[in-house]
């Protein structure tokens, strides 16, 4: 209990993770929550690569977080891009309203 | 040590009790302040275990940049139309219980995987692992590592940044009707005798102008 392990980590990152996933599928009205949740994603991603690399002393699991970090603000960039050009096309971002493709 | 795991419980509750409420929030803007506590959260967690440089990074790229980059988006966008109302969704939608549930069934999943994987301790030792040395700081250890074994991937991540930030511009980018610019060619290639005209007043009277 208190002896903090890596599998504390762990499943913080992992309820983190789910968090996100929840997020994403119940989520109807609005997209940049979407987005939100794809970073929360990424965020427990790195939660675990930064503990593995901490408990098991390798460094690798340090820098592939900060690769990670990279595409996510990539991803983000791009992400909102293209949000705020479809909000200047057609005038809404929600997200039941977003059925251009009829999928 | 005690003190170690009570505030890695205080920061982890504030991490998913932020995490939670980035979801759930009706306004939008309250989600991303609560994005930008629960980054602040997980820097101070990794801080905590020994990776500062990955917690000061967390902080400058996601706190300094993409969480700045949703709240400008959010207040450029049109705020009141966009209340986050899954709680109060339409009545015969059954998506909440069915989501719920694959969201159960997915941490469910994860905690077996976490509780029950154990390593082998012959495969920790045939790892060919950059370890930590401890005697340098972190910031110092990956600096050796990523300027030298990695330095393709580290080059690779920056034609990333850069595709995405021309991808981003060209994007947005919007040529507006009806606005009166430059034509860099026309004024160049303009002639004299279209310019000046040579005129040869005489006295007393005034220079006649034909447009």
């Amino acid at each position: 209990m208190f002896e903090i392990t890596l599998g504390h980590y762990l499943i913080l990152a992992a309820t983190i993770f789910t968090i996100g996933v929840v997020g994403i599928f119940l989520n109807r009205k609005n997209i940049i929550v979407i987005l939100m949740s794809i970073e929360l994603i990424l965020l427990a991603v790195n939660i675990n690569l930064v503990s593995f690399s901490i408990y098991l002393n390798d460094l690798t699991g340090q820098i592939f977080a900060l690769f990670i970090l990279t595409v996510a603000a990539a991803e983000a960039a791009i992400g909102l891009a293209i949000i705020v050009i479809y909000y200047r096309n057609s005038g809404t971002i929600r997200v039941q309203e977003i059925d251009k493709l009829k999928g | 040590m005690i003190i170690h795991s009570i505030f890695f419980y205080i920061f982890s509750i504030i991490a998913i009790f932020s995490a939670i409420m980035v979801t759930v929030s009706r306004n939008t803007v309250h989600s991303v302040f609560f994005l930008i506590l629960d980054f602040i959260t997980i820097s101070c967690l990794f801080i905590m275990i020994g990776a500062e440089f990955i917690g000061m990074i967390m902080l400058i790229v996601y706190v300094g940049a993409v969480a700045v980059l949703f709240l400008f988006v959010v207040m450029m966008l049109n705020v009141s139309q966009q209340k986050n109302e899954w709680l109060s969704g339409e009545k015969n939608s059954n998506h909440i219980p069915i989501g719920l549930l694959i969201g159960g069934v997915i941490f469910f999943e994860l905690i077996i995987v976490v509780g029950g994987w154990k390593y082998k301790p012959e495969l920790l030792k045939t790892f060919s692992s950059i370890g930590i040395d401890l005697s340098t700081t972190n910031t110092h250890e990956i600096g050796k590592v990523l300027y030298t074994d990695y330095i393709h991937l580290f080059q690779l991540s920056g034609m990333i940044l850069l595709v995405a930030m021309i991808g981003a511009i060209v994007l947005t980018f919007r040529r507006r009707e009806g606005i009166k610019r430059q034509s860099y060619f026309k004024q160049i290639s303009r002639e004299r005798n279209e310019g000046v005209e040579l005129a040869e007043p005489k006295n007393n009277e005034g220079v006649k102008i034909d447009v």
